[in-house]
């Protein structure tokens, strides 16, 4: 019994004394105040697009984002954006302005033949004026996005440019199915004749006929035209996915890519704008027969054999496909 | 002029939300809006912080900078207020904001969002102070009547401090020297460009 009571005591002293922290195998004790998290340290451990954040007990995911300081980056980036891009628009308008005033409008040697030959069909039209209508309309309201705040809020006042952009932002989100259906119809129907080929460096160094080089030979789009294609194709799909990517906002993407698709879905856009103003230009005051193309359809035989001679050559002109025994023989 | 601002000494936060409380009840602030939230760094770790953080009232706000509307103002007391009239929703200042402090009432079709809704450093908005207008978009006007924010006020341990910037820098300093230590003042380089030479 005594033996008992005294192993007792004995385990007891043992489990005091392991408890006591001086006796302890491991006498490092923590000091939770040294090992605090400081706010300038966790600030310059951030890698580029990480921030602090913590845990809440709130269920929107997002707020457990305590600092993200390249919010102020997004901001510079912005505004770098939307100089450039100004710079770029502008630019495009003056150096068409200056095209036209020393080159002026270019004008079909020998005059138009009065014969046609079909250049594009319904579906090619179609396509061609669902994705410009759309573009046009897309650029208008995304424009006023990014510049509407310095140039058209003083005209109106902030309540008439409040619902004018409310609306735009509307329009813009509905407007880009149709011009992503535009595209992808495009490629579907183009891809084909716009595969870079050998011609295209001959065009090129040629300068496209533009410089009085003479008109180099082209197929049914000639390098120019490939250029434009890959670009409305190329540069319009990245803004479309860019700009799906913000309209379904969080959606698998983080902050950093938020803030990146946002970017650059504006500076995609003004390239693009620009771009497409030398095509508006060239395929309606620049080039005299050139319209017609996405016009009716059809063009000018002699228009075709300057512009587009290896194409032409292949056609024949539109008369000629009728008189060469389209219409069946009636039987005798 | 007062500058006013926030401060959060996180080494006296000890997350009871009694801010978030506050800000919720004073204002009605619709559900799944929190203009203050607390967020826990290092939780269940030696050295947990807890911040308690809203609307930092930023000198040069970047959600100002990229509103497409230009639907913000600074007031003299330099609090960064908004008008929901003008807000089209679009969610920049969000992406902008360095405090994640902008919040949207609705998830609406492609990124819909409604009005912003922010912390207003309990000054309401561009409505006249203290009219029914004013509180219904943007909860009461206490600067108005001289008083401070509420979530400052309900601050259970006198953590989260607000008003002029240099008078809350200086109780942050003397708190600081006195007990030996400070986990710094959270967000003020990033807000005001200035932190707290400790």
């Amino acid at each position: 019994m005594r033996k008992t009571l005294a192993l007792i005591a004995a385990c007891i002293a043992l489990a005091i004394a392991g408890l006591n922290p001086a006796t302890a195998q491991q006498p490092t004790s923590v000091n939770p105040t040294a090992s605090s998290v400081q706010e300038d340290k966790l600030l310059n451990a951030l890698k580029p697009n990480e921030s602090v954040s913590g845990r809440v007990t709130i269920p929107d995911s997002q707020s457990r984002r305590l600092i993200q300081p390249e919010g102020r980056d997004y901001q510079a980036e912005r505004a770098q954006s939307a100089q450039l891009g100004g710079y770029i628009i502008v630019g495009a308008f003056a150096v068409l302005s200056l095209f036209y005033l020393v080159r002026g409008r270019i004008k079909i040697t020998g005059g138009p033949s009065g014969r046609t030959i079909t250049r594009f069909g319904f579906l090619d039209r179609f396509a061609h004026w669902l994705t410009s209508t759309s573009f046009l309309l897309l650029a208008l309201t995304g424009l006023n996005l990014s510049f509407g705040r310095t140039l058209v809020l003083p005209i109106v006042g902030p309540e008439t440019f409040t619902v004018l952009t409310q609306y735009g932002k509307f329009t813009h989100n509905y407007i880009s199915f149709a011009f992503a259906a535009g595209i992808i119809l495009m490629f579907l129907l183009w891809v084909k004749d716009n595969l870079p080929a050998s011609g295209d460096i001959r065009w090129f160094a040629q300068g496209g006929g533009l410089i009085g080089l003479g008109h180099p030979p082209a197929d049914r789009f000639n390098g120019g035209q490939k250029l434009i294609f890959w670009s409305v194709v190329g540069i319009g799909g990245a803004i479309a996915v860019t700009g799906y990517m913000m309209m379904f906002p969080f959606q698998g993407t983080t902050m950093a890519d938020m803030q990146w698709a946002n970017v650059w879905h504006g500076l995609l856009g003004f390239i693009l704008f620009a771009i497409m103003i030398a095509h508006i230009y060239i395929g309606s005051l620049g080039m005299e027969g050139a319209f017609a193309a996405m016009g009716s359809g059809q063009v000018d035989a002699n228009w075709a054999r300057e512009h587009h001679s290896e194409w032409a050559a292949k056609m024949g002109t539109d008369a000629d496909r009728v008189s060469s025994g389209a219409k069946p023989t009636p039987a005798e | 002029m007062a500058r006013m601002k926030f401060l959060c000494d996180a080494d006296r936060c000890i997350e009871c939300n009694a801010c978030v409380t506050a800000c919720k009840n004073e204002h009605d602030v619709p559900w799944g809006i929190n203009r203050r939230r607390v967020v826990t760094i290092n939780d269940g770790k030696p050295g947990e912080r807890s911040v308690s953080m809203a609307c930092m009232h930023c000198t040069d706000a970047p959600c100002a900078a990229v509103c497409p509307v230009d639907c913000f103002y600074t007031t003299a007391d330099a609090v960064v207020l908004h008008s929901k009239e003008l807000c089209i929703g679009c969610g920049y200042c969000f992406y902008a904001c360095p405090f994640g402090a902008p919040q949207y009432p609705k998830t609406g079709n492609f990124g819909s969002r409604g009005k912003m809704d922010k912390c207003t450093y309990c000054a309401g908005g561009p409505e006249a102070d203290g009219s029914q207008a004013e509180l219904v978009a943007y909860g009461t006007n206490r600067l108005a009547e001289g008083k401070l924010p509420l979530c400052a006020e309900m601050c259970s341990t006198k953590s989260l401090l607000a008003g002029d910037g240099e008078i809350i820098a200086q109780i942050y300093k003397e708190r600081v020297t006195k007990r030996g230590y400070g986990s710094g003042a959270w967000g003020w380089k990033t807000a005001y460009k200035d932190g707290i030479a400790i």
